[in-house]
């Protein structure tokens, strides 16, 4: 059995540091707080999440036949196709497409999907200079850190820790930590890598089957440079990105990114069918476990995600703990319910990773059963007695509790007050290792304990 | 087998049932559909919202107040020589100015170069939009009036012309308007290149363009 990644241990050294916690609470807080604005300004949200919803279910009971849509309307625009089975699949078409074309230096923006295959490593190891160009990710690449959260990836880090980090690594005066001055400095650092570069690769947000393009959304544009400047793009997109219309775009792009940090649309929505002039256009869908995960009735819905980051920014063992504490790829609610099923073993104390509160189903633009899953992975995992011992007492008696009907709805009917001040309630009482370092509930102990016990008999 | 049909395989065999039938996407119309999808649509319904479009309220003022929040910033131009002069005026220092369209001759056309790589030192790059998204402060850009894309995003700063009458509500009516698989590339633009990666702090000009200037002029006044 794969030792299981260590979330509580994780998460207890982040908060154990104190400026970081609090400030990685407000700014995470604050864009689920920009979301709650920006989706007051849209009186049909309820509508279009149910129409996004529909629109995600009836695309994946019918993958097979917008695969090959896709497919074939983006061969007959002279875009490349490439299919892979997994990761190990991934990296080596992307290779083989790379050494084809002699590439030496690749300038890659954000895909989460590379991230998953573990690319990078894959492509340096073969003699190819890898370069990050979304500022976060890049900053996550100079620390050798994943990304921590899936839409802003390091967050977690205060403006001191980039600036000792570009000082060290960039050249930057370390007692500059102005935020314009860092990114300017990295604006400067990356230009030269765009204008060398021999190809520029991408994720992408969705792939519409009846066009045969794909759209990538960022603020940054950094997608549009390696995309425009180099003469080759790859695109890396996960076979559940597919949506049937183009008109689709227009339900989904007006959620992505208000549920993502509140703002209408990202600054740059850009559209790629077939090769710019001058240049050329591959793309790879990837399996890497979805078609596994599309035949479970549980769990197939965690694919209609959009990666909008809502349920990460609105959890509050998430905004406690931060994303590293996943020691996942993917982290918050989402990565509670991804990680499992590409590897249960090293994923059990996941689903545990979380309060059961119920606010991240609550804001999923794509109405996924988010807390639901979390709860029907804890069971799988305690069907195969994986579950340790200290677990079975601390951590599943506060899932089990808060995972009560009655609990879960009194949570809800308490609204928005409850989610900002009930983190502090759960996460420091004393069975539950992330609230250790702090001051100890008004409940007493032997009462939360005994209530539990009472509890569990009767749940 | 090879991947692709192993995974059309995979995909069939797992395939969630029932099937969801494919729902219709209602879009922009409204007259005479009940479920029209657009901010006018569904006005009455809007509570006291910071910044939400009147009812009675033209389009163009919540375009560009939206454009605003992005970041950007637009001008009215009477004309051709207006917006030329509003060129030199907002960015005297400018050395390179490459342009894509006639209002505006700049230093260098961009029928001129050859490769994106030539336009690494400009620093003001001039193009026009055909289609602006009033809820999103977002301009549409194609292949077609870029020429290059890389002046989009490569320019210091972007100067974007659009016919004040080009500007359509929601993104339910832009995606309505435009035909994806006519261009390579296209892209909504709203406002300049943005970060908010270190702290949330908003920085404009992360790796493209600085800044976004949209000059509003009728598509006649060339
Ligand atoms: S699960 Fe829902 S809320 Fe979370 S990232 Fe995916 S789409 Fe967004």
């Amino acid at each position: 059995m794969t030792r299981p990644v260590d979330p509580e241990g994780r998460a207890a050294r982040f908060i154990a540091l104190e400026m970081h916690e609090s400030t990685h609470d407000r700014l995470v807080w604050g864009m689920r707080h920009n979301r709650d604005k920006a989706v007051a300004g849209v009186p049909e949200w309820e509508d279009l999440r149910e129409l996004a919803s529909r629109i995600k279910d009836h695309t994946l009971t019918h993958l097979d036949h917008y695969l090959e849509e896709f497919e074939a309307n983006a061969i007959r625009l002279g875009t490349h196709v490439h299919w892979a089975r997994d990761a190990e699949e991934h990296n080596a078409v992307v290779y083989d497409v790379l050494a084809a074309h002699r590439v030496k230096s690749l300038i890659k923006s954000k895909s989460m999907l590379q991230e998953e295959c573990g690319m990078t490593p894959y492509l340096q190891k073969r003699g190819i200079e890898v370069t990050e160009s979304d500022l976060g990710e890049r900053i996550q690449q100079l620390a050798d850190e994943p990304p921590s959260h899936i839409v802003v990836p390091a967050i977690h880090k205060l403006r001191t820790d980039v600036a000792a980090l570009f000082a060290e690594k960039i050249g930057t005066d370390p007692k500059d930590s102005d935020p314009h001055d860092l990114a300017e400095a990295m604006r400067q650092n990356a230009r030269p890598k765009f204008m060398a570069a021999d190809a520029g690769m991408t994720g992408a947000n969705f792939a519409v089957a009846e066009t045969g393009g794909f759209v990538v959304c960022t603020n940054e544009g950094n997608a549009d440079i390696g995309a425009a400047v180099p003469p080759l793009h790859v695109a890396s997109i996960g076979i559940e990105k597919l949506i049937p219309r183009a008109r689709d775009l227009g339900i989904f792009i007006r959620m992505l990114s208000r549920s993502a940090l509140g703002s209408p649309i990202t600054q740059y929505t850009s559209h790629f069918h077939g090769p710019r002039r001058g240049g050329e256009l591959h793309v790879v869908l990837v399996d890497n476990t979805r078609s596994d995960r599309l035949g479970s009735p549980d769990f197939w819905h965690v694919l209609k995600c959009i990666r909008c980051g809502a349920c990460m920014n609105t959890c509050p063992v998430y905004r406690r703990g931060g994303g590293l504490s996943y020691g996942a790829t993917y982290s918050g609610p989402i990565g509670v319910i991804l990680g499992p099923g590409f590897d249960l073993s090293k994923y059990r104390e996941l689903p545990f990773h979380s309060s059961l509160c119920g606010s991240c189903t609550e804001v999923c633009p794509v109405k996924i059963d988010i807390s639901d899953q979390i709860y029907k992975w804890r069971r799988v995992v305690a069907a195969k007695g994986m579950l340790p011992l200290a677990k079975r007492v601390g951590m599943s008696a506060l899932g089990a509790t808060l995972a009560h009907p009655s609990l879960f709805h009194a949570a809800e009917a308490t609204g928005e007050w409850a989610l900002a001040h009930l983190p502090r309630f759960l996460l420091y009482n004393p069975l539950n290792p992330w609230g250790k370092r702090r001051e100890l509930p008004a409940v007493p102990k032997q009462t939360f304990r005994q209530w539990y016990l009472e509890n569990r008999r009767t749940s | 087998m090879s991947a692709r049909d192993a995974i059309l395989a995979a995909v069939r065999k797992n395939l969630p049932r029932p099937a969801v039938p494919l729902p219709e996407n209602p879009g922009p119309e409204r007259k005479g559909v009940k479920h029209g999808l657009g901010y006018k649509e569904h006005l009455t319904r809007l509570p006291e919202v910071p910044g939400a479009p009147d009812v009675n309220e033209p389009l163009l003022p919540y375009f560009r107040r939206q454009l605003e929040a992005m970041g950007g910033r637009s001008f009215e131009a009477a004309d051709a020589a207006a917006a030329g002069a509003k060129v030199a005026d907002l960015f005297p220092d400018a050395k390179v100015v490459c342009s894509a369209v006639p209002e505006v001759p700049g230093t260098r056309t961009i029928e001129t170069v050859r490769d994106p790589h030539e336009l690494n030192d400009v620093d003001v790059g001039v193009v026009r939009s055909p289609l602006g998204v009033a809820e999103a402060g977002a301009v549409w850009l194609t292949q077609a009036d870029l020429v290059v894309n890389a002046l989009g995003v490569l320019s210091q700063h972007l100067v974007v012309l659009l016919d004040p009458a080009a500007v359509v509500e929601t993104m339910h009516d832009a995606y309505g308007r435009i035909d994806l698989a006519a261009s390579p590339y296209g892209v909504f633009l709203a406002g300049p290149s943005a970060t908010g990666d270190i702290e949330g702090v908003i920085i404009h000009g992360a790796q493209g363009a600085r800044s976004l200037t949209v000059l509003l002029i009728d598509q006649t006044s060339r």
